[in-house]
């Protein structure tokens, strides 16, 4: 195994060196880097051009530009880069910084939230294959796979934001269009829980009557404004929650996991107490340090209570705490929002990454940086989250053919442990290795979701370098794409070799 | 060997004797395999549906406003600006009269007018006409780079499979709309002829078929009918081009669709960040980046090359589906039994 990674990873940086090599020829001739300083009228042109000259190095020959680089990028060993300066003399090693840090915020929660829509969607349409859902899934996967981003993203500015924000200033939803959206939202339903034809039909009539009625309560309640969630539906929401996770996994017979998860409940809703005024002024670090307790603890109680079934126990009751902690923010975030709206009217963005001067408290600024997140991170997201289902899918369809699937069945083991035991396990594999040439490719950025939202990000980074003939920045983007799209290469073979036996390297 | 069916004649020796002979009286003719999937494929729908929609699309945008020198039937042109009717919106309509609408009509300008008074049917149509081209070109040219480079790396192994796959290493690790975006900002820079940047665009998205082929032919070579080729002398290029790349048509025909989607798209992308297609040649990408800021005052110019793109990409992709499945070898009787494996999807070129 430590052959095979020397190996590759000897093989990985020579190809770095040829791609930065080639890349840095084809930057630099691809255009007159002091071009629009030869067509300007300026007064001290001559002095900005010999200033330029000097930033960029230009009257050295292309190799001894490339080399000095190349030095510049070899003292990050000893712990001091130089990654040159772009155009206008800024150090490009600190832009680099700020441009990562922007873009892994921006790429990280999209990624995660369309991993795990996707390969949830893919299971459910493997195991309904042909059924209407699954048409359905297969035709949308299709359109966002040939849906021009950009394009998406301003139909998503100019429908999603602003029509949110009108809607915002008087949040009202006619009759008839609740009964609409119920309508809608009872197909949706229906299709997904499937089942016999009258189970279909009372979960369609349910959700039709009581979705309208729903949306009338909360525009009574201004509840658009004035959001407010309180202890009592946390506990339902969690309880909820609690039982699902345990049917899904071992079945509610099973008391050893039901118990550690009601008893999660329980201290959910004790913690909701104890921590009310300390969350009234919270900060990242509290948040962080909450979250991870709120797994940790959850998780011994699960692992202690739960005999043979520890794992699945840990698991569900660390789900339940996860979940619970979250939705105790949430009910912060909603006593923050009508503050939140006096200082921004409009609040879903349709640019940038802060509003500056916004002011107030640590949980307005939070709410800033999530509506300023907002968009992008669907445009993201569903992108990612067509190919992540599509793959599952086939991959779980796959897996279903196999002679260990039919064993199951044939032991008579339930169909809800040869879904999530064994096929989805194995299922799961490929996926690994796909997430990781996902992440990657992101790290790489968002170029063009960047560009439509006016994010500072590496695909700004990289843009501005290349219209102004720059090798500096569009070298440093290159740099850590390139890398992670080594690491992350190097580590998908790793990590399959690892999960698959049959794998020998 | 007596014969243990009773139908067969009685006079026959040998199975195979026996099995000609019930061959013979069934009325059933034998498929050819390019028969058994061409039948596959006619059967799936969406893909049919795609393909008249493409056929349409196609016909649409060569006929109305011609090509080259061959004029088209529609009377306006996209180069000439005109008087602004009704502050150029679309005269384009399906809803009926007693629905409030203006009837189903065509009328002067169906998909509007920018700001000077261009008629935008025109302009979307050269612009699908441009999109169209650089899609095939792209695929063209990508797929028989891909094809050749993975045959050749698969076919001889060692140092060759070695420096060629490290070349298409270096490919894969500069993100592809780095890449694209590099080498159609000096393909801009020389001329702003469309072709050559569909060319350089293909010289970048050969990768992923060059590790498919490479795949499909280390597995193909070893089989008897390519030793048999070998042994009665056959030059290489014959093996590679008559025995093995046949062999692999399946692979190269899906991804060669999907090629042509993922191409289309990245042109827009390259387009719409300035790096594509250039003024005053025009393509999809080019029109939606171009009216971008009208999109509060004239919504439409926004709308058309937008769906006119999703309506092709989705064309391309559903057909590329249809074939995949038709190609899948593992496929049996009329249901889909199954789909192919990870083997080709329909991938994003560019990254969002």
């Amino acid at each position: 195994m430590l052959k095979f990674i020397l190996k590759r990873l000897g093989s990985a940086v020579g190809v770095l060196f040829a791609a930065s090599l080639l890349l840095y020829v084809l930057v630099i001739n691809s255009g007159d880097p002091l071009g629009d300083l030869r067509e300007s009228n300026a007064k001290n042109r001559e002095y900005l051009m010999q200033q330029r000259i000097d930033y960029m190095n230009l009257e050295q020959p292309w190799y001894l530009r490339y080399i000095t680089w190349l030095g510049g990028v070899g003292r990050c060993f000893v712990g001091s880069c130089d990654l040159g300066k772009n155009v206008n003399g800024i150090e490009v090693t600190g832009l680099l910084a700020n441009a990562a840090s922007s873009t892994l915020r921006l790429v990280l929660l999209a990624t995660i939230i369309a991993a795990i829509l996707g390969i949830a969607i893919g299971v459910l349409t493997a195991v309904r294959q042909y059924s209407g859902l699954d048409y359905l899934v297969t035709f949308l996967t299709f359109l966002f796979f040939s849906l021009p981003v950009f394009w998406a993203a301003v139909l998503l500015k100019e429908y999603m934001a602003i029509g949110y924000n009108n809607w915002l200033e008087d949040p009202q939803i006619s009759i008839g269009t609740s009964i609409l959206i119920g309508v809608v939202v009872g197909l949706a339903l229906q299709m997904l829980l499937a089942g016999s034809l009258k189970r279909r039909g009372l979960t369609f009539i349910i959700t039709a009557v009581f979705v309208p009625l729903l949306l009338q309560y909360s525009v009574w309640l201004n509840f658009y404004r004035y959001p407010q969630m309180g202890p009592a539906i946390l506990v339902v929401l969690t309880l909820l929650l609690a039982l699902s996770a345990t049917a899904m996994t071992v079945g509610l017979k099973e008391k050893k996991v039901l118990y550690p998860a009601l008893i999660t409940v329980v201290l959910v809703l004790g913690m909701y107490y104890a921590t009310f005024w300390l969350l009234q002024d919270a900060n990242t670090w509290l948040l962080v340090i909450g979250g991870a307790l709120a797994v940790a603890v959850p998780a011994l109680i699960g692992k202690f209570m739960g005999g043979r079934l520890s794992k699945a126990a840990a698991s569900v009751s660390a789900l339940v705490g996860f979940v619970g902690a979250g939705l105790t923010v949430l009910d912060h975030i909603f006593r923050a929002w009508p503050g939140f709206l006096d200082l921004k009217g409009r609040p879903i963005a349709t640019i940038g990454s802060s509003t500056a001067n916004l002011g107030g408290g640590y949980w307005d600024s939070f709410l800033d940086n999530a509506t300023q997140l907002l968009l992008p991170t669907i445009v993201l997201a569903i992108i990612s989250l067509a190919s992540y289902s599509r793959y599952t899918r086939s991959s779980m369809l796959e897996v279903q053919q196999q002679d260990y699937i039919r064993t199951a069945r044939s032991k008579g083991l339930s169909e809800r442990t040869v879904i999530f035991r064994h096929a989805f396990r194995n299922a799961l594999i490929p996926i690994a290795t796909i997430a990781a040439f996902d992440f990657a490719g992101l790290i790489g950025g968002a170029v063009v979701t960047e560009t439509v939202f006016g994010w500072k990000g590496m695909g700004d980074l990289f843009i501005t370098g290349l219209h102004a003939i720059d090798p500096a920045p569009v070298m440093a983007f290159f740099l850590v794409t390139g890398t992670a799209a080594v690491l992350f290469n190097l580590l998908a073979d790793i990590v399959y070799a690892l999960l698959d036996p049959r794998i020998r390297v | 060997m007596s014969n243990t069916n009773e139908k067969a004649p009685e006079n026959l020796t040998s199975i195979a004797e026996v099995e000609d002979a019930k061959l013979a009286a069934t009325t059933e003719q034998s498929k050819s395999q390019s028969r058994i999937v061409l039948e596959r494929f006619l059967r799936h729908k969406p893909a049919m549906v795609s393909a008249v929609v493409l056929v349409l699309v196609t016909l649409l945008a060569f006929t109305s406003i011609g090509f080259g020198p061959v004029p088209g039937w529609w009377k306006q042109s996209y180069l000439d600006a005109g008087s602004v009717v009704n502050g150029g919106k679309p005269t384009f309509s399906l809803l009926p009269t007693w629905l409030g609408g203006s009837g189903i009509a065509w009328g002067d300008h169906p998909f509007g007018q920018d700001s000077v008074g261009k008629d935008y049917f025109a302009l979307v149509m050269n612009g699908t006409q441009k999109s169209i081209i650089i899609g095939v070109v792209v695929g063209l040219v990508g797929t028989f780079l891909g094809a050749v480079i993975g045959a050749v790396a698969g076919y001889f192994r060692g140092w060759v499979d070695e420096v060629l796959m490290r070349i298409t290493d270096l490919f894969i690790v500069i993100p592809l709309l780095v890449l694209a975006a590099v080498l159609g900002q000096i393909a801009g820079r020389g001329s702003t002829s469309i072709i050559a940047l569909a060319v350089v665009l293909g010289l970048v998205t050969w990768t992923g078929l060059a590790r498919l082929v490479r795949g499909e032919i280390l597995s193909l070579r070893e089989r008897e009918y390519v030793s048999a080729a070998q042994a009665m002398g056959s030059r290489t290029s014959r093996v590679i081009f008559k025995h093995l790349l046949p062999n692999t048509i399946g692979v190269i025909v899906v991804n060669a669709t999907f090629a042509i989607a993922g191409a289309i798209l990245l042109e827009s992308s390259l387009s719409f960040l300035g790096f594509g297609v250039q003024q005053p040649e025009s393509s999809l990408g080019l029109l939606i980046s171009q009216y971008q800021n009208a999109f509060l005052t004239r919504p439409w110019l926004f709308w058309w090359p937008g769906m006119t793109i999703v309506v092709i990409a989705l064309a391309v992709n559903f057909l590329g589906d249809g074939l995949r499945d038709a190609f899948d070898p593992r496929q049996t009787g009329k249901r889909r039994r199954r789909r192919a494996g990870l083997f080709a999807m329909p991938t994003r070129k560019e990254k969002p």
